[in-house]
Parts: structure tokens; sequence; C-alpha cells
């Protein structure tokens, strides 16, 4: 079989995009978070809020760190796999990507290291400073990250030139049709990812009886928040789907699984999309649906898959399903944060042990959630690279042979497996040891001030931790 | 043309850029690249605090450069990358193990000496890969147009091996006179009894890397024989700078080792970028084919002016922090 370089280095791209995303759209949330706490604790002085924040301070930590390594990969795979696309697209791709890393690094360098060593040496006031830079810092990072990638979608502010795109108005560029809205739903994406991490691991220790205090506090909190932002991440989610049916009409025909141009499209709840056939199997959908939602009446047009030639569309099997997965999750979020607060407002959310045993196996939902929003936005700007300018062939390493992406391909999962099964293994430890570990007292004998070492838990269980020994 | 030159403003800031991380990311790995060979696990130890405070900060040196490479001379980038797609590779997964390392191995007990390997390997491939990046550069790429069309192994030859393990060496050696710099007793003696056979080695590489270069390379060759015998002052500073360093060894001085070492590499890079100059893509594009559109070059151009001062300052304020001796018992926890 013929190794293809373009097919593996889309696996490889995705691979590694996918791994970096899930540690910064928690991170940027969660910082939020914290600044919050941090607030609250400034103008109450309660020992709660300052339990929380430390707790989650030492969580951010080990979750930032996670994101710097796997960012690092990211700013050189677009050198070595799309070496083509990158130097067509430098004069404007160039400058966004850079500040992206000059702005993660001018806060590392002024701000980070106030937030996780700090606490004991500053004055309060400068640490609620430092608290709400980092987060102001994340959000500016996702700013021109999503810049970049809203470009690739919906390009504009360019002009091609002997192949290499000129900038005309780097405020179009910047701004481009797509970014408003995609910016609006990632940052709530950011904030429901951080906000269900936070439930389902305060409902942990609930259970468990652990850290009661401060973990019922933590609930009411974000149940309220949630209840707030998940349905408001429909309205807006609804409102990017259409902004995407102007520009990129075929990703939508895709995800809402049309392959004929009609009046009064359904819905579809269930199908199955064959790419070969160009059909669906077994489907199962609101009559009429997908013509309300998009066109805003019944008998609306929704042109179909058909109207572009099959080498003109993205995959639809897995931007469909992506889609979803996504949407499905949505729903889950909305009805599990509304439970909450009904209960909340009873005054029986702390005695709700299905509820919150339904939070905790929430975890992974937010990230699954986002995931597959990725999915479906970059699988359904194939076969693009930039919308409608460049196809993804034409964007590859020329000198670039099947055999090195797949070399490579194979080497970032191994390197990968490793450095997030001892991230992973190693955060559990942190939250197994609860709030309640992190006094001030254990932070002061931290003496190096970088990520990582703001957490004290031991990698291992220690000869003397061992269970029963305690 | 135009008032100032963007594109000589560029080529400043990034050269400064590389320079420093070589200088200062070359000191930690060399450290890891020795750390097998320390006499005890408390020499590792003591080798270990003594980096880890500043090791991800001299890292930062190495992001700003590449992403300054894509804005500022993004042919550079895209023929870079390419040509070195494994040496990248290497030199990246390298990067991630020892950072990891840093982080696990003194939370780490019964596991610590797989996370010993992982920082030893990590630094060592990514030096020699950084090695081969200095050959493969010097030897030049093949291009078409402005796309790289050579093998995955160009990069890969005797003569990029050489220069890769000279580098190894001179890591080597800069994290030998860094550990004489921070480390008291034992350490400390381990690291006077290998800094001399470490001098010795990296001044061969340097003889057979000088005289191969020119003889491999015609325009080195004509650069060099031809006119401004000026230059040759160069090699003559190496000679007495090692000299220099030879003598402070013998006189047990603390400090001065490890600025000499430091010195030297200065003298190296700028031995390299006359022979090079102007080119950033040998045999073909000078920097300025290979710079990006001067809007571009301007508009990050203020961000770098903006950041730049803040993460000076801050690789000053770290470095001050943890100036002094680094104590045996005082772990990195
Ligand atoms: C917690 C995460 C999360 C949740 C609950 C949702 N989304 Fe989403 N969605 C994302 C996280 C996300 C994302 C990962 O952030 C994406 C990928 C790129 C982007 O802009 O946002 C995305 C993309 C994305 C797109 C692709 C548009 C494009 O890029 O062309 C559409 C149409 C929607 N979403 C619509 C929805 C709807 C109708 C939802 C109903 C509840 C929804 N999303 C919930
Ligand atoms: C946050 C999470 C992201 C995820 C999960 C993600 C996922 C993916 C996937 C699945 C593909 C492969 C699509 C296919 O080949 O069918 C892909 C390709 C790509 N994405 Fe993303 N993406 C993310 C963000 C970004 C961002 C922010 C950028 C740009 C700055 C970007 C740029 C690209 C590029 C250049 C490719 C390769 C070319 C292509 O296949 O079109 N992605 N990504
Ligand atoms: C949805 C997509 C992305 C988002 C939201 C995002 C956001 C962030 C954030 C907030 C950080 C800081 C570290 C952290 O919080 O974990 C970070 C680090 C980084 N990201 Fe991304 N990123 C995305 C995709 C990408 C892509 C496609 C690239 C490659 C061009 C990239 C390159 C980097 C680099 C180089 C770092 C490390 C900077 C440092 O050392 O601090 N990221 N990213």
């Amino acid at each position: 079989m013929e190794l293809d370089p373009v097919l593996l280095s889309r696996i490889q791209f995705a691979f590694v995009v996918s791994f970096h995303a899930i540690f910064p759209v928690f991170t940027i949330g969660l910082a939020a978070f914290i600044a919050y706490l941090e607030a609250l604790l400034y103008r109450t002085r309660n020992p709660v809020y300052e339990e929380l924040a430390r707790f989650w301070t030492k969580v951010f930590a080990v979750v930032f760190g996670m994101g710097v390594v796997s960012g690092i990969v990211m700013a050189f795979q677009f050198g070595t796999n799309w070496s083509a696309f990158s130097y067509a697209s430098a004069n404007f791709l160039g400058p966004v990507l850079s500040y992206e890393v000059v702005t993660a690094f001018f806060l590392e360098a002024v701000f980070l290291g106030v937030l996780l060593f700090g606490r004991n040496k500053v004055p309060p006031g400068t640490h609620l400073f430092a608290a709400c830079m980092v987060a102001v810092g994340t959000f500016i990072s996702s700013f021109w990250i999503l810049s970049a990638n809203s470009w690739m979608q919906t390009p504009a502010g360019v002009e091609l030139q002997d192949g290499i795109f000129q900038m005309t108005s780097w405020g179009e560029a910047i701004f481009n049709p797509s970014f408003g809205l995609r910016f609006l739903h990632f940052a709530l994406a950011a904030f429901l990812t951080a906000g269900f991490v936070v439930l389902g691991i305060s409902a942990w220790y609930l259970r468990k009886g652990k850290a009661t205090t401060s973990s019922r506090k933590a609930l009411s909190m974000t149940v309220v928040l949630m209840a707030v932002l998940a349905p408001t991440q429909l309205v807006v989610g609804d409102l990017h789907g259409l902004d995407t049916f102007e520009h990129q009409p075929e990703k939508v025909a895709a995800m809402e699984g049309i392959w004929e141009t009609q009046e009064g499209a359904p819905l579809l709840l269930f199908a199955i999309p064959s790419q070969r056939g160009e059909r669906n199997y077994l489907e199962i959908g609101i009559p009429k649906g997908a013509s309300l939602i998009l066109t805003h009446e019944l008998d609306g047009e929704v042109p179909g898959l058909k109207e572009w030639a099959p080498e003109d569309r993205p995959h639809v099997p897995t931007v469909f399903w992506s889609f979803r997965i996504m949407v499905g999750l949505g729903l889950l979020m909305i009805i599990a944060a509304l439970a909450g607060l009904v209960q909340l407002l009873r005054g029986k959310l702390y005695d709700s042990p299905r509820l919150l045993k339904l939070y905790t196996w929430m975890i992974p939902a937010p990230f699954v959630a986002v995931l597959a929003g990725w999915f479906v936005t970059e699988v359904g700007r194939q076969p693009w690279l930039v919308h409608g300018i460049m196809r993804v062939e034409e964007g590859i390493t020329p000198s670039l042979t099947g055999g090195m992406a797949l070399f490579t391909l194979i080497g970032f999962v191994l390197v990968y497996a490793v450095v997030f099964l001892a991230g992973v293994y190693y955060l559990s430890r942190v939250m197994k040891s609860g709030p309640e570990s992190f006094t001030r007292e254990s932070e002061e004998s931290g003496v190096a001030k970088r990520p990582l070492s703001t957490v004290d838990t031991s990698f291992e269980d220690q000869p003397w931790d061992l269970p029963g020994k305690r | 043309m135009e008032l100032i030159d963007l594109t000589m403003i560029w080529i400043l800031i990034l050269g400064f850029g590389v320079l420093m991380y070589v200088l200062m990311d070359g000191f930690d790995l060399g450290v890891g690249i020795l750390f097998p060979f320390a006499p005890s696990d408390r020499a590792r130890d003591d080798m270990m605090n003594s980096v880890a405070p500043v090791w991800d900060g001299n890292e930062t040196w190495l992001l700003l450069g590449g992403a300054g490479l894509l804005a500022a001379f993004p042919l550079v980038y895209t023929v870079f990358l390419p040509a070195l797609y494994i040496g990248v590779f290497l030199l990246l997964a390298g990067l991630i193990f020892r950072g990891i390392a840093f982080e696990f191995r003194f939370k780490a007990n019964r596991s610590r000496y797989l996370w010993d390997h992982s920082f030893n390997i990590g630094s060592t491939v990514a030096a020699f890969a950084q090695g081969a990046v200095v050959g493969a550069y010097i030897q030049g790429f093949e291009t078409e147009g402005f796309q790289y069309v050579g093998g995955p192994f160009d990069w890969l030859t005797p003569f990029t091996i050489m220069t890769g393990l000279g580098v190894v060496t001179g890591y080597a050696l800069l994290g030998a006179t860094w550990t004489i710099l921070k480390t008291e007793g034992e350490t400390q003696a381990w690291a006077w009894r290998i800094t001399p056979w470490l001098l010795a080695g990296m001044l061969a590489f340097f003889v057979v890397v000088s005289v191969w270069t020119p003889l491999a390379n015609e325009r080195v060759f004509n650069r060099w024989f031809d006119n401004a015998h000026i230059l040759w002052i160069f090699p003559l500073a190496t000679l007495l700078v090692c000299w220099w360093l030879y003598s402070a060894i013998r006189r047990r001085l603390e400090g001065t080792p490890f600025v000499a070492t430091m010195t030297l590499f200065v003298l190296f890079y700028i031995g390299l970028l006359i022979s090079m100059w102007p080119y950033a893509v040998p045999p073909e594009h000078t920097f300025w084919d290979a710079a990006s559109d001067p809007g571009s070059q301007l508009f990050l151009l203020l961000g770098f002016l903006f950041v730049i001062p803040f993460v000076l300052g801050y690789t000053a304020w770290t470095y001050w922090i943890f100036r002094g001796k680094v104590s045996s018992d005082a772990g990195y926890h």
C-alpha cells in the first residue's frame, strides 16, 4: 500500500492539535474561575474561597504545563508538514501565531509566577491583579489562535499574488467574518469545560465527605453559572451555525446530512450517511426541521451536498456524527445544570446522590464536546485548507514522504502517551489529596517557581501513606 | 529603499534570540548530557537543582525564535523544518522528555531512575539535533523556487554528525563549567576533573570542523582565504580564550571557566555568521530573499519590542533569585 503523506499529515495534525487543545480549553475557563474566586476572597476574606483558590490553582499549574509542552510541538507542525501552506500564508499567519506565543510568554514571564507562588509574598490586591491578568492573557492567546483558524474558514483581507497571500487589510483579516461568533462560542465552551470539571470534582468530594464546606460552595456557585451558560451556548451555537450556513453551506449540508437540495428539509436525529452511495440509511428525522432552523421558514430551501462535485465535499459521516455528539452533550449539559439549579432552589442540591453522581460521570463530557465541535469545523472545511482558495494537497510539504510522516506520527503518539499518562496520573493524585491538603505551610516550603513545582503531591505512594498505614 | 531596513532589525533580533538560546539552554542541556557520569545520586540532585529554576525560561528563546522565524523569515522556516524533518522530531521529543523529567523526578521515588534516563537521553538527543541543524545550514539545502526538494536524510551526513557531536561536547563543557560555578564538594571536584578533557574534546572538534568547512564549501573557502585577513582574529581569539579557560581551571577560579566557555560559543557563533553571510538558506537565498512582507515584519516587531524587555527582565530576576551555590539538602520540591 502506498503511504499518502497528505492523509498521514492530516491525521498527525488532527492528533497533535486535539491533544493540545484539551488543555487550553480547560485552563482558559479555569483561569477565569480562579480570578473570580480571588475577587470573592479579596472582598469577603472568607477562608473557604482561599481553600478553593489554592486548590484549583494547583490543578491549573499542572494542566497549564501540559498545554505549554504540547503547544511547543504545534509551533513546528506548521512548518514540518505544511510548509507550502506556511510559506504562502506567512504574511498573515506568521505574526498572528507569533502573537499567540508572545502573549503566552508575556503572561508566564510576568503574572503566572505571582499567581502560583506569590500568595504569601505579595499583597492580596497584587495577587488578585495577577490572577485577573492570567485569565485575560489566556483569552488573548485564544483570540489570536481562533483568528488564525477562522481566517482559514472564511479568508478575508488578503490577496493571492504569485501563490502568496499578501495583506490588503489587517483589520479584515483578523476580524474575518466567522471570527466573532467562533470566539464567543469557544469562550463559552471554555467556561463550560472548567465549570463541569469543577462540578464533577466537587460532587465527588461531597459524596466522599471530603472538604465538605468548600465543595458545597463550589457546587452552588458553578451550578448557577452553568444553568445560565449552557442554554446560552445553545443560542450562540445556533447563531454560529447560521453564520456557517452563509459562508460554508457545504459544511452545513454535511452537518445535517442533506444530499438533495430541497425545500422543507428534515432535521435528522439519526442516519447513517454513505459518502459513496450519496445517500443516508436508516433516517429518523423531524420533518421540515432543518429548513426551519436554517432559514426560519418551514419550506425554506436548503442546498444539498450534490450541489458540489464529489471531490469538493467534506467527509459527511464524520461531520454528521461529530455534530450530533456535540449538540447531544450540549443538551445533556443544559438538563444537568437546570436540574441542579432546581435542586439548589429547593435546598436539596447537596443530598441528591444521583445528580452528584451524574456530575462526576460528566467530567469528560465537555472535552468530548469540544473535540467533536472542532471536528465539525475542521473536517467540514475539507477539502479546502483555506476555504475556497487553497486545497489541502497544495499546502503539503513537497519533500514529505509517506514514510517520514508515518514515522513522526507514531513518534508523537508514543511521546504524548507518556506525557498524558504521567500527567493524568499525577493530576488524579492531586485530586485525591483534595483541597484540604494544600495549606499555607505546604506552600511556603516550595522554593522553585515553576508550574508543577507548586504542587507538592508525590508522584507515587510514599511508604508512609499507603492505604491502611495512615 | 525604506528609511529603516526592517529585515536587518529582524536579523539582529533573531540572531540575538538564537545566541541567547544557545548560551542558556546550552548549559542546562549540558548538565543533562553529563548526568549519567556524575559520581553519585547526591551529585545528580545537585546538578538538577542547579538548573531546575531556570531551564524553562531558557527554552523560551527557542520558541520566540521559532515563532519569529515564521513571521519574519518564512523561507527559513519552510525550508529548514521540512529539510530537518526527522531531526526536528527528535529535537522536540528530546525536549519534551527532559521537560517532564524535571517535573516528575523529584516527586518520584521508585521510578526515579526512569526519569534520570529520560533527562539524559532527551538532553543528548536535543543537543545532537541542534548541532546537526548547524551542520545542515553550512551544507546548504536543495531548493526549487522556494521549496525544499531534497531527501529526508540530507541533513544526516558525516559532516553533520561531526557538528552534532561537536555541539554535544560543547554543551557538555558549558554544563561542566556551570556545575563548577553552582556546586561544592564532591560534585564540584568531579566537574573540575572532567572540564579539561571536555575542553580538549571540543577543541578537537573545532579544529576538524574549521578545516572541513572551507574545504567542503567553496564560498566559505573564498570568504576566509581571498579577502579580509582581519577575519583571522577570530580563530586566534578562540585559541586565546581556550588558554584563558585552561589556566582558570588550573588556578581553580570558580566563575571564570563558565564565562570563558560562553565567550567561546559567542566566537563560534560570530565565525559561523561571517562564513555564511548573507545567506539565510544557502546556497541561493539571502536573508532578504527569505524575508516576509515589511508590513508583517513591522506588525510583529511592535509586539516583540514590547515583550523582549520583560523576558530579559524576568530572566535576569530569576538568575538573581537563584544565585549562589545549590545546597544538597534544599530539595527542589
Ligand atoms: C462545551 C463545548 C460545546 C458545546 C456544549 C457546544 N459546542 Fe458547538 N463547538 C464547540 C464547543 C461546544 C467548539 C469546540 O468550541 C467549536 C469548534 C470550533 C468552534 O468555533 O467552536 C464548536 C463548533 C460548532 C459549530 C461549527 C461551526 C463552524 O465552525 O463552522 C456549530 C454549528 C456549533 N458548534 C453549534 C453548536 C450547537 C447548536 C450547540 C448546542 C448545544 C453546541 N454547538 C454546543
Ligand atoms: C482546538 C482544537 C482543534 C482540533 C480538535 C482540530 C482538529 C483538526 C482535525 C480533525 C483536522 C483534520 C481534518 C481532516 O483532515 O479531515 C485538522 C486539520 C487542521 N487544522 Fe485543526 N483543529 C483544531 C484547531 C485548529 C486551529 C486553532 C488551527 C489554526 C491555527 C488549526 C489548523 C489546522 C490545519 C492547518 C489543519 C491541517 C490541514 C487540513 O487538514 O485542513 N486547527 N484539525
Ligand atoms: C483551539 C485551539 C487553541 C487554543 C485555544 C490555544 C490556546 C493556548 C493557550 C491558552 C496556551 C497557553 C498554555 C495553556 O493555557 O495551556 C497555549 C500554548 C501554546 N499554543 Fe496553543 N492554542 C490552540 C491551538 C494552537 C495551535 C494550532 C498552535 C500552533 C500553531 C498553538 C501553539 C501554541 C504554543 C507554541 C504554545 C506554548 C506557548 C508557551 O510556551 O507558553 N496552539 N495555547
